[in-house]
């Protein structure tokens, strides 16, 4: 279980976002997860090992550290990419739930072998568009995919004082005696990292916004617009639905005439 | 051997399983398997080596870290999500054995062979929760809810709770006298720790809904069968979605052939 393994499971999710959505998971993946594994898990990895007190007293090191770093940067940006990750997972399985009913009303239909492979072959690759439900819980994955970041962004922020890491931090915790001095390993890269991530996870969230914005805007202009058409064009989604209960009806007629 | 192999034979089981079951695999492997994999290993990666004891005594610092960490944490996340990924394979096994004897049938009792695509069509399907496999689902259930409350009854009994403090005094031999250790991260441990128990709480609700749902659709479907008139020519164990299949296919094919004639 690994990053690649939930880049498997986005993938597969991509073919039903929006354009936005599919930036959304390259800049997710090239420019945070990516860098996340490749460079900054490097820069942290002496963390403690290389948190330097000036003083022999044995577990004030342990104390200063666990007291300056409640929890360290790389494990909170861990949990934000998967948490942010998650909502999108809860859309591919609407989707493969609408897609196995559309495959049982196809199977049912009574029509010649060749053309249900054909039907079914055309559900495979066909592109849900979003409308409906499906809007509903795209809306509702973009809103939790900005919940998500704002809240582990804000944690950051609070558990840390910002995003800039001191050289020197003061330490006066037991078993240290009196006032100690505590010094940082690596503080400018960890400063240059920590800006790098909060700006492609603020890049994120421009991102979920506009992607928003443009699915609410687009049911807007699809909502008068639909009222205007004449009765006989109706949405692609509710014209397959429609269809597909034709067919069964057909079927269930066929078969009771025939009883 | 790994997570990704786990994987794998779960995601083979899902396709038998409730709603609830697939959300439950879900909230496994993202929620407890990967953050285990990704981020509470490094944080317990440098727990004995960070271990430290007021102390110059050779042999003390050894000998308190395994008084007070006699399971890690790691490991006990491991054993539990192994031991609670297993009644799950037992019912991929039970759906196998049952696809055999189904398929076995199949070839014995037709005059011709079953063509490829029937075959096919035999491993796509998807049996229907009743009966012997509804018994197997539900004990699979059962023993899930088991095995995460041992466990996380486990992990309270060895750790006097969830949280890690920072400083234990330790008084073992060879220790001189009572000796003042330090645990390395303790707080991030506390905060994971937490994290691990809420998931496997979550996991526990999911899997008694699941049980519940179970429990109550079979009570539903015994009372529809008191009122329905006619009887069932196969018995209850018979794949009842089989027999169906046989008759709408009588159906269609009468229909086939009409829609030719004309």
């Amino acid at each position: 279980m690994n990053w690649g393994t939930l880049y498997t499971q986005l993938t597969g999710v991509n073919r039903h976002s929006t354009s936005l959505g599919k930036i959304w998971l390259s800049v997710l993946f090239i420019f945070r997860v990516s860098v996340l594994v490749v460079a900054a898990e490097t820069v942290w990895s002496d963390e403690q090992a290389d948190f330097v007190c000036n003083t022999l007293q044995p577990g004030c090191e342990n104390v200063c550290y666990d007291h300056f770093f409640p929890i360290s940067h790389v494990r909170l940006w861990c949990l934000q990419l998967i948490f942010a990750s998650t909502p999108p997972l809860l859309v591919a399985m609407y989707v493969a739930h609408r897609r196995h009913e559309d495959k049982r009303g196809i199977l049912c239909a009574s029509r010649s072998r060749a053309k249900q492979e054909e039907d079914l072959e055309s559900l495979r690759k066909r592109r849900l568009p979003i409308t409906g439900a499906l809007w509903w819980v795209y809306a509702a994955s973009l809103l939790f995919r900005l919940l998500f970041e704002a809240v582990f962004m804000y944690a950051l922020y609070a558990i840390y004082d910002g995003v800039w890491l001191p050289r020197l931090v003061r330490c006066e915790e037991v078993p240290c005696p009196n006032e100690v001095d505590c010094f940082v390993s690596r503080p400018t890269e960890k400063t240059v990292f920590t800006v790098f991530m909060a700006a492609a996870s603020g890049a994120c969230m421009v991102l979920n916004v506009a992607e928003l914005a443009y699915l609410v805007a687009k049911a807007a202009t699809r909502g008068p617009a639909r009222r205007g058409v004449r009765k006989g064009q109706a949405d692609y989604a509710a014209k397959d639905k429609g269809l597909l209960q034709m067919m069964r009806n057909e079927t269930l007629m066929a078969s009771s005439s025939s009883v | 051997m790994n997570w990704g192999t786990l994987y794998s034979q779960l995601g083979g089981v899902n396709k038998h399983s409730t709603s609830l079951g697939k959300i439950w695999l879900s909230v496994l492997f993202i929620f407890r398997v990967t953050i285990l994999v990704l981020a509470a290993e490094r944080v317990w990666g440098d727990e004995q080596s960070d271990f430290t004891c007021n102390t110059q005594q050779p042999g003390c610092k050894n000998v308190c870290y395994d008084h007070f960490f006699p399971v890690s944490h790691i490991r006990l996340w491991c054993l539990q999500l192994i031991f609670v990924s297993t009644p799950a394979l037992l019912m991929a096994m039970y759906v196998s054995f049952r696809k055999r004897g189904v398929r076995r049938n199949l070839i014995a009792n037709r005059r011709d062979r079953p063509t490829q695509e029937e075959l096919e069509n035999l491993k796509k399907r998807r049996l229907p929760i009743t009966g012997r496999l509804w018994l197997t689902y539900t004990c699979s259930l059962f023993f899930r809810i088991i095995f995460e409350a041992g466990f996380m009854y486990a992990l309270y009994y060895i750790y006097d709770g969830f949280q890690m403090p920072r400083l234990v005094k330790c008084e073992q031999w060879p220790c001189p006298n009572k000796v003042d250790c330090f645990i390395s991260r303790p707080t991030e441990k506390t905060v994971f720790t937490i994290f691990m128990v809420a998931s496997s709480a979550i996991c526990i609700v999911l899997n008694v809904a699941e049980l519940i749902y179970l429990i109550i659709k079979n009570l539903m479907r015994c009372s529809t069968k008191h009122k329905m008139s006619h009887v069932y020519t196969d018995h209850e164990s018979k794949d009842k979605a089989v027999s169906q299949n046989k008759i709408n296919e009588r159906f269609l094919s009468t229909a086939d052939s009409d829609d030719k004639a004309t």
